[in-house]
């Protein structure tokens, strides 16, 4: 348990030295969000109907663009063979890592999301369920993500190929996260959608760090 | 009992396999023409035409046939791919490979059927539920394997890295297969059960069955020409591929 804190410190610590890369992926949410808008132009109900999508598919971009550095500075240097040696197990260490990314790259996000969300005219009990099934579908594309980067990890064209491998992984997390949003504004119950999404973040939870360190062993055989 | 199992690993090796398939792909091919035939006859002279959906309903028998085998082949695929990983063989990652691409086609007919019959039926090409979505994250799935495969140079590595990435697509297979069940969607629930009889005509069923033994057929006639394809090119600096191309 001491190697996972140790891990996630030392890779807060590391992104907050270096704040700009975190902070680019929050802008690009950010940024994404108030293109739609603009592109589609500023009618308070068609917004309000189409909010949910919007912010959730930023989200994934957003955490997408974090997932490629997820692994590669510490292949580069050689940090990741170490781990891999390392006498505690690996997959506790990546566990902490993907941690790690998720409160960089995904805590931000369902931070900044009820205030982007008062863009698109959600009232208070919408923006919580938002809240609330940010706060539960980041981890999972965080989790989803890390096994798409170390699968990718030192690969020729990594980024796109990351997108194209994670992306249709991420769709359920989109359609029951969107889901429970728009399900709340039509006046219904969000709670199936919202215990999906935990179960499907349990369930990440408990085999992703595993697929991941699979996954890195290949890369770095 | 230690006899036996040498036995069943022999085929294990590309060497002796790649006679094998030579010699076993002419019969699947044999075999897929005369249940596609008999199939065809029966779909478009025997079935009758339905009562509700006139002669357009015909398709399905493409439609559902190539939609199980996009399913079944993947989870082929991930089987061998597992296999590989588990007891790193190497003839395991080839048939994975092999595979894919197969699966994909199956798996673009069947969304585009859909899409034809959905047209005159629902009066749309395409509506986004449960199923039509899924067989989509499959078919992207697929893609994804093939891109992965192909952007790794190593072949070894490449089987390691798609193996892992088809187990995890594995979470889609249930998904799709119960989606019409779970949600209740536009799609219809399935025909063909093996607890109760099934809810449509006997010649229609056999149809079905028949142009599905074809699909089944023709995607192992397929994948073993393919898999044949990759054993030479990945084992071409070994002596027997150089007699064996002579």
């Amino acid at each position: 348990m001491n190697a996972f804190l140790a891990t996630v410190r030392r890779d807060l610590l590391l992104a907050l030295r270096r704040k700009s890369e975190v902070l680019t992926a929050v802008f690009f949410f950010v940024i994404v969000t108030s293109l739609f808008p603009l592109g589609i132009g500023p009618e308070p109900v068609l917004l309000k109907k189409i909010a949910p999508g919007i912010l959730w598919v930023a989200a994934l971009l957003a955490t997408l663009l974090g997932l490629p550095r997820l692994f590669s500075a510490d292949h580069v240097d050689g940090t990741l063979e170490q781990m891999a040696l390392s006498p505690s197990p690996l997959g506790l260490l990546v566990a902490g890592k993907i941690l790690a990314h998720w409160l960089l790259c995904g805590l931000p996000l369902v931070l900044l999301a009820p205030v982007l969300g008062l863009q698109f005219d959600l009232d208070a009990s919408t923006l919580g369920i938002l809240t609330l099934a940010l706060f539960l579908g980041t981890p999972l594309l965080s989790l989803i993500g890390a096994i798409g980067a170390a699968l990718t990890l030192g690969v020729r064209g990594g980024g796109v190929l990351l997108a194209l491998l994670v992306l249709p992984l991420y769709i359920p997390a989109l359609i029951f996260g969107a889901g429970a949003v728009e399900a709340h504004i039509a006046g219904l119950d969000a709670g199936g959608h919202l215990s999906l999404l935990a179960a499907m973040l349990a369930v990440a939870a408990f085999f992703a760090p595993w697929a991941t360190t699979a996954a890195l062993r290949i890369a770095l055989e | 009992m230690k006899q036996s199992i040498i036995q069943w690993f022999r085929f294990a090796s590309p060497q002796s396999f790649y006679p094998l398939a030579g010699r076993m792909i002419p019969w699947f091919w044999a075999a897929a023409a005369a249940f596609g035939i008999a199939g065809l006859w029966i779909s478009f002279f025997v079935a009758p035409t339905d009562a509700q959906q006139g002669e357009g309903y015909r398709i399905i028998f493409v439609h559902v046939p190539a939609s199980w085998m996009s399913m079944f082949i993947y989870l082929v695929m991930a089987f061998w791919a597992g296999l590989g990983l588990a007891l790193n063989t190497r003839l395991s990652g080839m048939m994975a490979q092999s595979l894919a691409p197969t699966g994909a086609l199956m798996a673009a007919l069947s969304l585009w059927t859909g899409a034809l019959w959905g047209k005159p039926m629902w009066g749309a090409w395409w509506v986004w539920d449960a199923r039509l979505t899924s067989e989509l994250i499959l078919f992207f799935l697929y893609l994804g394997f093939m891109a992965l495969q192909a952007a790794i140079d190593d072949p070894r590595r490449a089987d390691k890295a798609g193996a892992i990435l088809a187990l995890v697509g594995v979470v889609n297979i249930p998904i799709i297969y119960f989606s019409v069940k779970w949600w209740n969607t536009l799609h219809q629930g399935s025909t063909i059960n093996l607890t109760k009889a099934p809810s449509m005509a006997q010649t229609m069923l056999w149809g079905m069955l028949l142009m599905a033994l074809c699909f089944w057929m023709y995607s192992i006639a397929v994948a073993l020409t393919r898999v044949r394809a990759i054993i030479l090119e990945r084992e071409r600096h070994t002596e027997w591929v150089k007699h064996a191309l002579e």
